[in-house]
């Protein structure tokens, strides 16, 4: 077995610089990397480039390095719900890359596959797909999309073992599973970490081979966006 | 009288199918669910990664990791599946999602969408709406017809930022349920009450209107 563990988000986070490019998983505030997100405001890390479906909401997420102007550029597909976000970009402060869901998950998986680049249909006939090659198949047209390339990528899973192996829990899973070992150096946070042989191989989603660091994050808030339910009869 | 944004959804909901896979965008669209009819098997799909959706949870049993393309907090149903997001929309790509509803600023009569950006205004992002309306086989648009200023909202040409290109196949507003074809908008059903130049009106691209325009029946 070879052991990916380190003791503490500090040590998991050794390396991190100001300019980096960072892949962080999570959709909205589910399934984001909490405790990571937390040390990298107290590093305080400016100029990055962050690859992230959402921006977080304004005191929560990646709205915490928003805050702080570390971000230097986003690359999300929907920011709507985060106010500081849109003050930034509108003013030309942040810079934005809006990329579709589907294209940004397939980039990190094409990272994560060693696959440099495919075709979408996705945004084709927009100002998406400006500047880039497009190409027909069997009469329909497609854009061509290159693989992200980042520094680092940071998965939260919900268990993980000693060996980096990851299960992630309901629609948690996101951009997390997308995302491991589509870096150069993937840093996992989880919720419980167990020794080698705990899990099921079998109920396994990413292998331990595309996880570098793994820790157990300290606490989480899992903040809720929307919570929305309804009254028992 | 114009539909509401529920009834808007009812219409809808008599397009969703026995052994339809659907997925649903925010606004109107979510509202579809509640109407479809319960003696059909149908699953929805959120792009964020879950196949099967049920109801909202009831209080005091929501998950935090259990959430929606909205952000809202949800419930799955027997037969449900969880799946990353590449997964997600590789189902949506290669055309698994039978029917796409979903929201639009602007319809064009050769089926263009624009619903992500108004230039200079607002940027909220395309989400999944890009991918979504390239891939999907059968894209039907839920709208008003007109914006708060009374202008339409149906046009020969979208003026927005496009959202895709030649995909919308099948529009339902306030109004009017139509058809996009080759030759422009195809009017098919009015809201019950209003009228055939009511909605020549409010259209600002080419509507056909062959014989006889029956009305909606929404129950």
């Amino acid at each position: 077995m070879i052991k990916r563990t380190v003791k503490n988000v500090q040590e998991a986070l050794q390396g991190i610089e100001s300019g980096m490019t960072i892949m962080l998983g999570g959709f909205g505030l589910c399934g984001i990397p909490e405790n990571t997100i937390a040390e990298l405001v107290k590093m305080g890390v400016t100029n990055l480039t962050c690859i992230s479906n959402n921006a977080g909401v304004d005191d929560f997420g990646l709205g915490l390095l928003l805050q702080k102007k570390q971000i230097k550029k986003m690359v999300s597909s929907y920011v709507g719900e985060n106010a500081e976000f849109e003050r930034q970009m509108l003013s030309g402060e942040l810079d934005v890359e809006l990329t579709p869901q589907g294209t940004l998950a397939e980039k990190c998986r094409a990272a994560q596959h060693g696959i440099p680049a495919f075709f979408t249909p996705a945004g084709y006939g927009t100002e998406v797909a400006e500047g880039k090659e497009t190409r027909e198949f069997n009469g329909k047209m497609y854009v061509m999309e290159e693989a992200y390339k980042a520094d680092f990528a940071i998965v939260k899973a919900w268990k993980g073992d000693e060996a980096g192996n990851l299960i992630f829990k309901g629609t948690a899973r996101n951009f997390n599973s997308c995302m491991a070992g589509a870096a150069k150096i993937t840093i996992a946070e989880v919720e419980e970490l167990v020794p080698a042989g705990t899990l099921n191989p079998n109920e396994i989603h990413i292998p331990g081979i595309m996880v570098n660091r793994i820790f157990q994050g300290k606490k989480y808030e899992k903040r809720i966006e929307q919570r929305t339910v309804r009254q028992k009869a | 009288m114009a539909l509401d944004k529920n009834q808007i959804a009812k219409r809808i909901a008599k397009e969703v199918k026995d052994g339809y896979y659907v997925n649903l965008g925010i606004g109107i669209p979510t509202l579809v669910a509640n109407f479809v009819r319960t003696d059909i098997s149908v699953e929805f799909q959120s792009e964020n990664g879950v196949l099967g959706m049920g109801p909202f949870p009831f209080e005091g049993e929501e998950d935090a990791d259990i959430i929606n393309a909205g952000k809202q907090t949800i419930t799955t149903l027997p037969g449900a599946s969880f799946f990353d997001s590449a997964f997600s929309f590789g189902m949506i790509r290669s055309q698994k999602v039978d029917l796409t509803i979903l929201g639009a600023m602007e319809v064009s009569e050769n089926g263009d969408i624009a619903n992500w950006k108004i230039p200079g205004k607002m940027v909220k992002g395309m989400g999944g709406a890009m991918d979504l309306v390239a891939s999907a086989e059968n894209i039907i648009v839920a709208m008003m017809h007109v914006n708060k200023a009374g202008e339409s909202k149906v046009l020969k040409k979208c003026t927005l930022p496009l959202t895709g290109v030649g995909c919308v196949k099948k529009i339902v507003t306030e109004l009017a349920v139509m058809d996009v074809t080759p030759k422009g908008f195809k009017l098919l059903e009015r809201a019950p009450g209003v009228s055939v130049e009511a909605i020549i009106k409010a259209t600002e691209g080419t509507l056909i209107v062959e014989g006889e325009i029956p009305e909606m029946i929404l129950d």
